[in-house]
C-alpha cells in the first residue's frame, strides 16, 4: 500500500513519455472507465510484420491509470501484436510493481482493455479482455 | 443548546475502529451513506432475536409483533416528515426505487408523447435515468433548470420553462455534490401554479434538515433510510393519498392484493397496494429506530452543528493553494464540500487521504452531467454529519497538504 505512489508512478503520471496521438495510425481506440470517468485513447502504428512500431496514449485520469498507460505503451513497442494479445492483469501489475485493491485495479487495467479492444477491433473495452 | 458530539460519537461503534495501518477512521462520506448508531443496530438485532415472523395475516404472537413493529415504524416515519397519515408512506428499497415507482406507476398512467417533464442540471442519476427511459418509451420531453456558476438553480429560466406547462417537475431538495439546498417551497408553489405535479428527491435533505411535506406541499417526496442513520435496503416514498389512490399498482404479488382470482386481482388499499412480496421487515424496524434517534437529538440542532462544521471546513479548504471548491457559500448549502486539487486526480487525493484513515469519496458522485457542466471529470467530496468534528476537518486539511507534497 505504501508504495502505491512509488516515485516511478508519480514520475510517469507527471512526465509521460508516450502521451499523444498518432495520425495516421493503424489502430486507434478509446473508452472510459464508467466508475470514475477516466478516459484513455490509444493509437498504434504496426509494421507489415505485425510488430508495433509506435504507440501513444491520450486521455485523463488518476495517477494509476495514466502511469500504467505510459508504462504499457513503453512495453509494447517492438513487440508483435500476437504477444500484445496475450497481455493480462498480471502483466500490468508487473509493470507497476505494486498490488492493487479491486477499485484501483480498474484504473490500472483501463489502458490494457482499450489496447486489446483496439487490437481485436471490438466496440467496447470489456473486463473479460484482461482476466 | 449545541450538540454534545463527544457523546454522540459513542453511539457509533464503527467510529472507534482503525484502518489496517492503525489510523483512526475519519468518516467524511455520510452523503454516500451515514454510519449507524448502536440503537439502530440493536433494534434490528432484537427484532431478529425476539420477534421475527412474516407480517400481516399471521395470527400468532410473533406475526402480530412483527406486524406492529413494521407498521409502527411507518407511523414514526410519517410523523418525522409530517405526512398527514402513515397511509401516505410507501416502503421502497431506497430513493432510487421511490423515484422509479413514480415513473412507472404515476407517470406511465398520466404522461403521453410530447408531455414535458422539468428536471434540473444538478440531479443525481437516479432522478435522470428513469425519465430518460420514459422519454425513449413514451416520447415525453425533458428540459432542465440550469445551474448557475455558484451552484444555485436559475429560477428565472425555471419560470420560463413553466410557461410550457410541464406535467411534472422533479428536483433534488439538496444536491449531493454542491450541497445546495434548493428553495423547495417556492419551486413547488410555482409548479403548482402552472398545473404541474411535483416529485422531490429528498435523499440528502431528510437526513440533515427538518422536512415538512405538508408545509412544502410536495406531491411526492422520496428518501432513503441509509443516509439518515438507518440500514441499507429500505427507503420511502411519500405521496399525497389522493394521487396514490388513483395510481395503478407498481409491482404485483403477495400483500399488494385484496383478492386474487385465477384471471384477475383487486389491488389492496394504501399503502400496501405498492408493497408486493415480503418486505425488508428488520430494515423497517431499523428505519423507525433511526427516526427515533434523530428525533431525540432534534433535527434543528443537527442542522446547526453541520452548518458550523461546513462553514469551518469551507474556510479551511479555501486557504489551500490549488483547491477549487464547488457549490454555494455555507449558508446556502448542507454539509458537503466537493473540491478539486490542481494537478492531482480526485482518486489519488482520496487514496492518499485513506492512508490517514480519512474517508472521502472521489468520482462524479452519480451526477455526471453536473460535472460536465463545470468542465471536470470528477471531484473529491468530503461530507459531514452529526458525528463529525472540527478536529476531523483539520485532519482532512493536513491530509490534503500531504497530497500536495507528494505530487509537488
Amino acid at each position: 500500500m505504501d508504495d502505491l505512489y512509488r516515485e516511478v508512478i508519480i514520475e510517469h503520471y507527471k512526465n509521460p513519455s508516450y502521451r499523444g496521438k498518432l495520425d495516421p495510425h493503424d489502430i486507434s481506440f478509446a473508452d472510459n472507465n464508467p466508475l470514475c470517468g477516466d478516459h484513455i485513447q490509444i493509437d498504434l502504428r504496426v509494421g507489415d510484420n505485425g510488430i508495433v512500431t509506435e504507440a501513444l496514449f491520450d486521455g485523463h485520469g488518476c495517477a494509476i491509470s495514466q502511469a500504467s498507460a505510459d508504462l504499457l505503451m513503453e512495453s509494447i513497442i517492438g513487440k508483435p501484436l500476437e504477444e500484445v494479445k496475450k497481455l493480462n492483469k498480471d502483466s500490468i501489475l508487473e509493470l507497476l510493481g505494486i498490488e492493487l485493491g479491486p477499485v484501483r485495479l480498474k484504473c490500472a487495467l483501463l489502458s490494457l482493455k482499450v489496447l486489446k479492444a483496439g487490437v481485436y477491433g471490438l466496440g467496447e473495452a470489456s473486463d473479460s479482455l484482461v482476466e | 443548546m449545541t450538540l454534545n458530539v463527544e457523546q454522540i460519537r459513542k453511539d457509533f461503534p464503527i467510529l472507534e475502529r482503525e484502518t489496517q495501518n492503525g489510523a483512526r477512521i475519519i468518516y467524511l462520506d455520510s452523503t454516500a451513506t451515514s454510519q449507524k448508531p448502536a440503537q439502530v443496530i440493536e433494534a434490528m438485532n432484537d427484532y431478529y432475536r425476539r420477534s421475527n415472523a412474516n407480517i400481516h395475516r399471521g395470527v400468532h404472537t410473533l406475526a402480530e409483533e412483527a406486524t406492529s413493529m413494521y407498521e409502527g415504524a411507518r407511523e414514526k416515519i410519517a410523523k418525522f416528515i409530517n405526512a398527514s397519515s402513515s397511509r401516505e408512506i410507501i416502503y421502497t428499497r431506497n430513493t432510487t426505487e421511490s423515484i422509479n415507482l413514480v415513473a412507472y406507476s404515476w407517470a406511465r398512467a398520466n404522461l403521453k408523447a410530447g408531455d414535458l417533464v422539468v428536471l434540473t442540471e444538478m440531479e443525481h442519476h437516479s432522478n435522470l435515468v428513469p425519465w430518460h427511459m420514459l422519454e425513449a418509451e413514451r416520447g415525453i420531453e425533458l428540459d432542465f433548470i440550469p445551474v448557475t456558476e455558484d451552484g444555485l438553480l436559475d429560477l428565472e429560466t425555471y419560470k420560463s420553462l413553466l410557461d410550457r406547462r410541464p406535467k411534472l417537475v422533479s428536483f433534488t431538495h439538496m444536491s449531493n455534490v454542491l450541497g445546495t439546498v434548493n428553495p423547495a417551497a417556492e419551486i413547488i408553489r410555482l409548479a403548482h401554479e402552472a398545473g404541474a405535479i411535483v416529485l422531490v428527491d429528498g435523499a440528502q435533505s431528510v437526513p440533515h434538515l427538518t422536512v415538512d411535506v405538508q408545509a412544502l406541499d410536495a406531491d411526492f417526496y422520496a428518501f432513503s433510510a441509509h443516509k439518515m442513520c438507518g440500514p441499507t435496503g429500505i427507503g420511502a416514498l411519500y405521496g399525497k393519498s389522493s394521487l396514490l389512490e388513483a395510481m395503478p399498482p407498481f409491482l404485483g404479488g403477495g400483500d399488494m392484493i385484496k383478492e386474487v382470482k385465477l384471471r384477475s386481482f383487486r389491488a389492496n388499499t394504501l399503502p400496501h397496494k405498492f408493497e408486493a412480496g415480503t418486505p425488508a421487515i428488520a430494515e423497517a424496524v431499523g428505519f423507525g429506530a433511526a427516526v427515533d434517534y434523530l428525533s431525540a437529538i432534534g433535527m434543528e440542532r443537527i442542522a446547526e452543528h453541520e452548518r458550523e462544521i461546513t462553514e469551518y471546513a469551507l474556510d479551511r479548504l479555501e486557504e489551500i493553494p490549488g483547491v477549487r471548491l464547488f457549490g454555494p457559500s455555507a449558508e446556502k448549502k448542507g454539509g458537503v464540500a466537493a473540491f478539486t486539487l490542481e494537478g492531482v486526480h480526485p482518486h489519488d487525493v482520496a487514496q492518499i487521504l485513506d492512508r490517514d484513515g480519512i474517508a472521502v469519496r472521489a468520482g462524479h458522485h452519480c451526477a455526471q452531467p453536473l460535472h460536465e457542466k463545470f468542465g471536470i471529470p470528477a471531484t473529491s467530496r468530503a461530507s459531514f454529519y452529526l458525528y463529525n468534528t472540527k478536529d476531523e476537518v483539520d485532519m482532512l486539511v493536513n491530509g490534503i497538504y500531504k497530497v500536495k507534497e507528494m505530487f509537488g
